[in-house]
């Protein structure tokens, strides 16, 4: 945090309301300033204004406000929380609130960005269409990530989703191209091992000198998150639309942040919508999540990947349920699935890469790609409906093709979805698995997929060609 | 216009609170701070107003002045706005871009109509002739596949005194209307107030299906042109796509496309894949009759709000000139979002959901502004509204208030099914949920083209709603247990579903299907089992009917262009059931 010597003091606060602060007869104080408020121990906190009249403001304390009085001395810097922007950001580690955790000073720079950032706008965007290989089946078969996505994982906890995007940080490349991506990591409220792995994954890997951690852990304050994963995308935005680099932004846990909102919510005594959560949870997460994307003229693009954990496996918790509304997509994982020993336990029926088809096909992947994930939907559907049907009326009472849906799906999960932490599939290898446990099912069955691409990647037929 | 000046008193997020020493007029246009924001005045008490501002108000500070500027948030109607992409409060967002760089600047001020830009204006009235509202004095040709038609603005009568063709700017006088209250100039451009519906002389009822070229719509739940759609579902469930087919497909001749707090990268596809889009019925670009409202989710709220009303509003003018309109809107839940929000700063009571006790009021107002009639003006031109509006219900639960509410007002439901959608069934529409209010009209085109087609169609929503009985016992004893005539309607509903509801927007052929090739498809399906029926009742086993060539085949036509390879498979119908009955020894 830069801490301004400038702005005035104030020591007139009246209430302490949670995290929030009301200061009282306060005099050109603006919308959205910082503020700092001193601690007795002399530890500063900062804060921000959410309200303000003529004669009073209203703060949001993003450190703890316990042991604090009504005499603490506030004080308002005059300006929005911006934070100084160099190309000396990346390999550096910082606290949630931009303090350096690694012993180094903050770099210098007089370019300072608000972390508000702006609205990219939509006549100037780039269509996000290059295809991003994962390495991973289900996402690069079934739901393929393109530059600029952004695409989230819904998770529970104790599922592997850090493992997975620990995976994806590692293998996610262009085909074909040799750029790799910077990482700009973003925590909120997650355990102190959770980030220690990550920065353990980063090493090995030697990405951790290609990114830039932001870290906000669970016995931080809960209220600095509102800040953290802004920082994230105004340091991703940075990289990416200034200095030109390609940045898959990994915010992990969404749900933590949307729960310091509603803390602040609450306090504001704001009529509450769905489980408590503020009526503008989904404005303001589109805030967060709006920035990914590529600029027409810009060489960079922003790739973000947030991880959100949905309480008790709820897809229909605010939370999950509003970033859906505002993402690209959304790759669920599922308990079920972990527990069959399937890594990642990615359900793909219910998940979703709406930018897919821009990046996929003959110039980027294959020509057939789009048919034979749309086929293997389709026959995992019928799969999962048949293994349904098999609780009921046992095996015996399926039909011969039923019971071949049944074998595919048994097949896909092992075979198509289930990979190692450490395998790296080429979308070549991944569309070959899918072709060899499509060709399980009878021919005539294969009905989403044109009949020339079955001629001509069918493995019954690839001895004709 | 006389404009005065308050202070800002109070800012609570997009709700600036601002005192006047002279009492300003609810609904006016305001400028806020020495940004001079753009913001509206939502509620007045005493000598306070309650704006809400169109853009980010960090940084804005109590004592900064605020000007009323006189007059409410109105749409310019003119030539020069067919092909472009604003923002809810009608900027142009690529002349922002080029004035502000790829980031939105706040405070930047552009006049919506280019004042510049110089067009070739044709008189179509002579001086002595009588006109009132609404009546069309002259042609613009704005784009090659839109004539753009002049005309009085509402409200205003009387003989015109003179006129010229030639080229000019939209705010050049064109020529002169004398009234009764005296000589009033006439320019190329009006101004509306967005909140108002535009008048039109006479409501009729509602004639002509808007065809799709999709065949679930098209077919089984048809829009009247002039009527209002919801379409409601999940994420991931299709909403954005089926709008966007619809835009691209329908045989409306003008497109209104809203994005209401939408994905930035969505729009920025169709901001750049609709220019590329050939229009099926001039060969010219979509683009070239199609206006983009493109406010992304993470602008301010309040200009979300505004942007239904913009859209609608710029309907309505082109519905004045006597051209069918078609506005797709995604999503209202957003719109609604919107209204919550400043609602709830402005510390009313809500009722459902935190919605306040009019959302319900607000969303029939909307929906109440399609409709087909006769527009303004000396003589009988017609034209309609129609409006599809996508909700985004929280869970993707349909009881939620503003799905309910929505489907007050509305004529025709497509209900998106999230287990479709998993299936990579799409269009996601339910054929079990969603419904039509214009049967009877769609009913009488389609008879037109096909007598028997109202026969064909409700036969096959029979099939499919008894296939989804037989599903349920299906899913206790097993698809084995079930006699053979049953699982015959299973495997009939199974191919309409793949050959026939399942339709790929992104399959070069399949993406439209025009309304001859629709009706001989559904027919065929229906041929199929009235020569099917008889075997299977006669004891030839289902699994022989299902290795039948030609269920496969019927399942493919639809990527088959022409109705020829349709004929061909109605004979090879035929031919293989003969061959079985032969092999059954079945007396037909």
């Amino acid at each position: 945090m830069v801490v301004e010597q400038s702005g005035l003091v104030y020591r007139t606060t009246s209430e302490i309301r949670g995290p929030i602060l009301m200061v009282e007869g306060v005099k050109g104080v603006a919308f959205d300033e910082i503020v700092n408020i001193r601690r007795p121990s002399g530890e500063i906190v900062t804060g921000s204004v959410l309200d303000v009249s003529r004669d009073w403001a209203m703060v949001q304390c993003f450190g703890d406000t316990s042991g604090m009085d009504l005499n603490i001395r506030v004080r308002f810097t005059g300006e929005t929380l911006k934070v100084p922007m160099s190309e000396e950001l990346i390999g550096r580690v910082f606290s949630g609130s931009f303090k350096p955790l690694d012993g180094i000073p903050v770099p210098l720079s007089t370019d300072l960005r608000d972390v508000n950032g702006g609205i990219i706008n939509p006549a100037a965007r780039d269509v996000p269409s290059e295809f991003i290989q994962t390495g991973l089946s289900a996402i690069d078969g079934m739901n393929s990530l393109v530059r600029g996505q952004k695409l989230p994982i819904f998770s529970e906890s104790g599922l592997p989703h850090n493992m997975m995007a620990a995976q994806i940080a590692r293998q996610a490349t262009i085909p074909g191209q040799e750029t790799d991506f910077a990482i700009v990591f973003g925590a909120m409220g997650i355990k102190n091992e959770e980030a220690d792995y990550f920065r353990a994954e980063f090493e090995k890997t030697g990405a951790l000198s290609k990114s830039v951690l932001v870290l906000n852990l669970a016995d931080d304050p809960p209220i600095e998150r509102i800040v953290t994963p802004r920082i994230a995308q105004t340091i991703a935005e940075y990289l990416a639309f200034d200095l030109g680099m390609h940045v898959l932004v990994i915010l992990t846990d969404m749900t933590n942040y949307a729960e310091a909102l509603r803390t602040i919510s609450i306090a504001r005594e704001e009529v509450p919508t769905r489980k408590g959560y503020p009526g503008y949870l989904y404005s303001d997460l589109a805030t967060i999540y709006e920035r990914a994307g590529r600029i027409q003229g810009r060489p960079g693009s922003v790739t973000l990947m947030p991880i959100l954990s949905m309480p008790a496996g709820d897809k229909t918790h605010p939370v999950p349920d509003l970033t859906g509304y505002i993402t690209e997509g959304q790759l669920i994982l599922e308990r079920e699935l972990s527990l069959r020993g399937i890594y990642p336990p990615m359900n793909p029926l219910p998940s979703l890469s709406r930018l897919m088809k821009d990046g996929i096909g003959e110039e980027t992947t294959r020509e057939d790609h789009q048919d034979v994930s749309n086929q293997l939907y389709m026959a995992y559907a019928e799969g999962t409906r048949a293994r349904g049907l098999v609780r009921i009326v046992g095996e015996v009472g399926l039909s011969d093709r039923e019971r071949t849906w049944l074998r595919f799906a048994d097949r896909f999960e092992q075979e198509f979805v289930n990979q190692g932490p450490y395998e790296n599939r080429s979308i070549e290898q991944t569309l070959s698995i899918a072709w060899d446990l499509l060709s399980i099912l009878p021919e005539e069955d294969l009905i989403r997929i044109r009949e020339t691409y079955i001629n001509k990647y069918h493995p019954a037929h690839k001895s004709d060609n | 216009m006389s404009t005065i000046v308050g202070t800002i008193e109070r800012i609570n997020g997009s709700l600036i609170v601002a005192h006047f020493d002279e009492a300003p007029k609810i609904g006016d246009l305001t400028e806020v701070g020495d940004l001079r924001l753009m913001g509206e005045i939502v509620r007045l008490s005493g000598e306070t107003a309650y704006i809400q501002c169109f853009e980010a108000t960090s940084g804005l500070m109590p004592g900064e002045p605020v000007t009323d500027l006189g007059v409410p948030l109105v749409a310019e109607l003119g030539p020069g706005l067919m092909g472009r992409i604003v923002d809810g409060v009608q900027r142009s967002e690529t002349e922002l871009w080029e004035l502000t760089g790829p980031f939105v600047s706040r405070g930047t001020n552009i006049d919506p109509l280019n004042r510049g830009a110089k067009w070739k204006f044709e008189a179509k009235v002579k001086p002595g002739d009588k006109v009132e509202g609404g009546n069309v004095i002259g042609v613009v040709q704005e784009t090659v596949s839109f004539e753009h038609r002049v005309m009085v603005p509402p409200g205003q009568s009387g003989t015109i005194k003179s006129i010229k063709s030639g080229e000019f700017t939209v705010e050049d006088v064109i020529g002169e209307l004398e009234t009764s209250s005296g000589v009033v100039p006439l320019k190329m451009m009006q101004t509306w107030p967005v909140r108002i519906p535009r008048p039109i002389k006479e409501r009729l009822p509602l004639e002509m299906p808007l065809m799709t070229g999709q065949r679930v719509i098209d077919t089984f739940f048809p829009v009247a042109k002039g009527g209002a759609v919801a379409i409601p579902g999940g994420f991931g469930t299709g909403k954005t796509v089926t709008l966007q087919q619809v835009a691209k497909w329908s045989d409306a001749d003008i497109i209104i496309y809203i994005g209401c707090g939408e994905r930035g990268n969505e729009m920025a596809d169709v901001v750049a894949h609709f220019p590329e889009l050939e229009d099926p019925r001039s060969g010219r670009k979509l683009i070239e009759r199609t206006v983009i409202i493109a406010n992304v989710s993470n602008m301010p709220v309040s200009a979300r709000e505004a942007s239904i009303y913009m859209g609608v509003t710029i309907g309505e003018f082109y519905r004045d000139m006597g051209y069918d309109v078609a506005i797709m809107a995604d999503s209202t839940s957003r719109w609604a979002e919107a209204l919550r929000d400043i609602s709830g700063r402005l510390e009313e009571i809500p009722a459902e959901a935190g919605f306040p006790a009019y959302l319900s009021d607000r969303i029939a107002q909307i929906y109440e502004r399609t409709g087909r009639g006769v527009v303004m003006g000396e003589g009988r031109t017609l034209g309609s509204l129609t409006l599809i509006g996508a909700v985004s219900p929280p869970g993707g639960d349909f009881s939620e208030p503003v799905t309910t509410h929505t489907l007050r007002f509305i004529g025709t439901f497509w209900a998106l099914d999230t287990d479709l959608a998993y299936r990579r069934h799409f269009p996601a529409i339910n054929w079990l949920r969603s419904f039509t209010r214009y049967m009877d009209v769609s009913a009488r085109w389609w008879s037109k083209l096909d007598p028997e087609w109202e026969a064909s169609r409700s036969q096959a929503l029979r099939l499919l709603e008894e296939a989804s009985e037989v599903e349920e016992t299906a899913r206790i004893i097993g698809e084995k247990a079930l006699p053979d005539e049953q699982r015959l309607v299973l495997l009939l509903a199974e191919m309409l579903r793949e050959g026939f509801l399942v339709q790929s927007a992104f399959h070069e052929v399949d993406t439209y299907c025009e309304a001859e090739k629709q009706t001989a498809l559904l027919k065929v399906f229906i041929e199929f089992y009235s020569k099917v029926d008889p075997l299977v009742r006669a004891g030839v086993p289902i699994e022989m009917v299902r290795n039948m060539d030609v269920v496969t085949e019927l399942m493919r036509l639809k990527e088959r262009a022409g109705v020829e390879p349709i004929e061909e498979a109605s004979k090879a119908i035929l031919a293989q059931r003969d061959a079985l009955a032969e092999e059954y020894e079945v007396k037909l």
